[in-house]
């Protein structure tokens, strides 16, 4: 035979299984045991204004996606309005349009942000260039001034910045200069966008950058922060506008850079807007899947978090079935036991998931019992083989009713569950029991039952051990390793378990 | 644990997963199967060639052939009924006499002509056969074995079991029938398996279950040292089965008939690992010394002399 050809396939196997499954469990983050929950916020920007019948178009800006804080969900909700999304220069917009609005008018941004701890520092690029600020006259005065005096008062970049924050951010009454660039009620983006031009003069690349910090409430009204990013040594570096002190912006929801403002609108006033987060618990699974979805949409595309949630159910299922019947492999070729049929003991326990194992094994055992009999009676009449069959099965049937209708007499709730058994596995093995009872002896049959239950058990253990179902469903591409391990095992030629015991007088003999 | 499958390598012992992949699935075609898996197409490619056989009576096919059975059963005292799909020697009945309308069985019970037919019924219906599809219903004579057995069987037949490789006997085995199997020559419902020396068709020791017995539990008789007659004759049968069917390994079931000398009962393709007990030795050794020497044995003579001097007990 050529194995060469065997282990070619099974090393692609593998290789293909392994890799996918790296990507989603490295990349991806999807979780590798049940239990992991994943930290997640919920942002909303409420915006109101007032229209006046003319048309109307308010464009918000929003985040974007990254490594760190994916955006799993977004809506936006309005009232008759179209909506856009746009993304220009890395600025994601929203816009909503309207031909003719009246009275007032609330649109909704929402986003399921998801915090990932992951590294996503900005990779490195060229510098950027600088855009001089174009002041004039006092102005310009003014700003020379507030420099000069950072820069004597500061060794580096880090304290200049926090000489000129500190100076914008509480100004004293008398200094004209801050009073001069800015107007007496500043808002906080004024501030940031006036230090970074200050910095711009100093010639140090800077932008501002607009968001909310992640971790300020776990619930409740936010607060938009702008800080600043100064291009230092190849790299963008994070300063809090409000204090000059270095930050960093893993958990900081950035919704745009530069210049420019949260929302706009066109054709309303009494423009007001609230920004609310919460902070909420998703499953690691679900958070994982909307990831993926983001991340590698073609990947998401062929895979089972795509399909209808009932199907999904359905394969949650049947993707353990190749559990079962790996350990019926098992079973059969390394250890050598004997069940009744290949693949019944799986079916059984498939069917012991639902009525739970103990329930499960005593039902199935009365079940059989019960079955046997009216078998053995059925003999008597000399019936053909298919109707006896079906007699049985019919037999089996109104069994399964009789034992679901005493046990919910008796307040037995799990015997109800009898009726998730496969009833034509149970006709077949209550056939193949009894032909073994009549030829090989009660002794044999039994035996061989109870192996097939064992089996049965067996499969089930490993089909609902939480952390390999949970492996299974989440990464259905382990399957292809599962599948390459059972090819190498079709050329397994050693000796399987029993055998040992069976020709151990041969083995002795050698000696 | 380890060391128990050491030894057992050591001593050459075929496992069932070797035999399966390195053997069976190498050597022998499955378009070959329908031969030996059906026991009447297994019956007329010996005739035609030559191989002594029970004597066919009639077959039943179809259900309603079942009536006229009485007619076709008149003539004949004793028969065997056989599904020519069966394995392991289910569903086997051996009718060895009748009284007015009653059979005798081998086990000394009657059972009626309904009975009867319910069997045979049973048997079209597939109950017998390996996947449960239809079958068909064999009848034939009842072999009356060699008195050579006489001493060391308790009811039914005896029957020497050959492994053929590549055309060359390589182990050899009778099976004898004790209460405890209910006269059925099956080593795993309780019949003693002996081992044969290949060179001489002298009986080895023989083993019980997988306790070595020197006598018959039943008969209380010697059982190591029989001879068989014939004994090349028998080798000559098995190889030319290998011949016939095509098939690499094959086990070849053969009884010594009283009258008519050996007779090939059946084939398979799939013969157990059982033989490798009996013999106290393993298949493995044997079966490479096979695969080595197969281009010097063009002829049927060679592989047998090949098999008698290669195999023999010095």
């Amino acid at each position: 035979m050529n194995n060469r050809h065997l282990y070619i396939l099974v090393a692609l196997l593998v290789a293909v299984g392994l890799s996918i499954f790296l990507y989603k469990a490295l990349r991806l983050d999807f979780p590798l045991s049940p239990e992991v929950a994943s930290d997640a916020w919920q942002v909303e920007v409420k915006i109101e204004f007032e229209a006046h019948g003319e048309p109307v178009r308010a464009e918000l800006r929003v985040p974007a996606s990254r490594t760190s804080l994916p955006i799993l969900n977004e809506y936006f909700v309005s009232r008759g309005f179209g909506r856009t999304t746009t993304r220009s220069d890395n600025q994601r917009m929203a816009i909503w349009s309207k031909r003719q609005a009246e009275g007032s008018q609330t649109l909704y941004y929402r986003a399921l942000v998801e915090m990932r701890k992951s590294d996503d520092s900005t990779p490195a690029g060229r510098a950027p260039e600088i855009a001089k600020p174009r002041l004039r006259g006092a102005d310009l005065i003014a700003a020379t001034a507030i420099l000069d005096e950072a820069r004597q008062k500061s060794a580096d970049l880090d304290t200049l910045i926090a000489q000129l924050a500190q100076r914008f951010e509480n100004p004293s009454a008398q200094d004209e200069h801050v009073a001069l660039l800015l107007h007496r009620r500043s808002s906080a983006r004024e501030r940031v966008e006036r230090i970074v031009a200050l910095l711009a003069m100093a010639e140090s690349p800077a932008r501002s950058v607009h968001g909310i910090h992640l971790n300020q409430v776990s619930r409740g009204s936010a607060e938009m922060s702008h800080w600043i990013e100064v291009w230092d040594q190849d790299q963008w570096r994070v300063y809090d506008g409000a204090t000059g002190a270095r930050g960093d912006i893993q958990d900081y929801l950035i919704f745009w850079r530069g210049a420019g403002q949260l929302v706009k609108v066109d054709g309303g006033d009494r423009l007001t807007w609230t920004l609310t987060m919460e902070s909420v618990q998703l499953g690691g699974l679900s958070a994982a899947a909307s990831r993926e979805r983001l991340f590698s949409p073609d990947l998401w595309a062929f895979s089972l978090s795509s399909l209808p949630l009932a199907t999904q159910n359905v394969y949650r299922i049947l993707l353990l079935v190749p559990i079962g019947a790996f350990v019926i492999l098992l079973m059969r070729n390394i250890i050598g036991f004997k069940t009744f049929g290949t693949f019944m003991p799986v079916l059984i326990a498939l069917a012991f998931r639902e009525t739970h194992l103990l329930a499960g094994i005593i039902l199935f055992m009365v079940l059989v019992t019960l079955g046997l009999t009216i078998r053995f009676y059925l003999d008597r009449l000399k019936l053909l083989l298919v109707p006896r069959l079906a007699a049985v099965l019919i037999v089996v049937i109104l069994l399964m009713l009789i034992v679901s209708i005493v046990c919910h007499r008796l307040g037995i709730e799990s015997g109800l569950s009898v009726a998730l058994f496969p009833m034509v596995i149970i006709t077949m093995t209550i056939e193949r029991m009894s032909i073994v009872w009549e030829e090989r002896g009660p002794r044999e049959a039994i035996q061989e039952g109870i192996g097939s239950l064992f089996a049965s058990t067996l499969a089930f253990a490993a089909m609902s051990w939480n952390g390999l179902t949970h492996l299974i469903t989440t990464f259905p591409e382990l399957l292809l390793i599962l599948l390459s391990v059972t090819l190498l095992l079709g050329r397994y030629s050693g000796y399987r378990l029993l055998e040992l015991r069976r020709f151990k007088a041969l083995a002795a003999g050698s000696k | 644990m380890f060391a128990l499958a050491r030894n057992l390598r050591a001593a050459g012992v075929l496992g069932i997963n070797q035999r399966n992949a390195d053997f069976i699935a190498a050597y022998n075609p499955r378009h070959r199967y329908p031969l030996v898996d059906d026991k009447l197409l297994t019956k007329q490619m010996a005739i035609q060639a030559g191989i002594a056989v029970p004597e066919l009576y009639g077959v039943v096919e179809i259900e309603h052939q079942i009536r006229e059975l009485g007619t076709l059963l008149e003539q004949h005292g004793e028969f065997v009924v056989k599904p020519a799909h069966g394995s392991g020697g289910i569903g086997i009945l051996v009718i060895t006499g009748r009284i007015r309308q009653l059979f005798r069985k081998a086990s000394g019970d009657f059972i009626t002509q309904p009975e009867l037919d319910h069997h045979i019924s049973n048997t079209l219906s597939g109950l017998f056969s390996l996947g449960g599809a239809q079958d068909k219903a064999l009848i034939e004579a009842r072999v009356h074995f060699d008195p050579i057995f006489e001493s060391v069987t308790y009811q039914g037949v005896p029957d020497v079991r050959i492994i053929v490789f590549r055309g060359v006997p390589v182990m050899a085995m009778v099976r004898l029938p004790t209460r405890a199997s209910d006269g059925k020559a099956n080593l795993h419902q309780g019949a003693i398996g002996a081992g044969i020396d290949m060179g001489t068709g002298r009986t080895l020791t023989a083993v019980c279950g997988n306790d070595v017995v020197a006598e018959h539990p039943d008969t209380h008789q010697p059982i190591t040292g029989v001879e068989i007659p014939n004994w090349q004759t028998l080798l000559n049968i098995a190889a030319r089965c290998h011949d016939l069917t095509g098939l690499g390994y094959v086990g070849v079931d053969l009884v010594l008939d009283r009258v008519r000398g050996p007779l090939m009962l059946e084939l398979n393709a799939r013969p157990g690992l059982n033989i490798q007990i009996a013999n106290r030795c393993g298949l493995l050794q044997r079966l490479n010394i096979v695969e080595q020497e197969i281009e010097k044995l063009p002829t049927l003579e060679d592989r047998v002399g090949f098999a008698m001097r290669e195999f023999m007990l010095h």
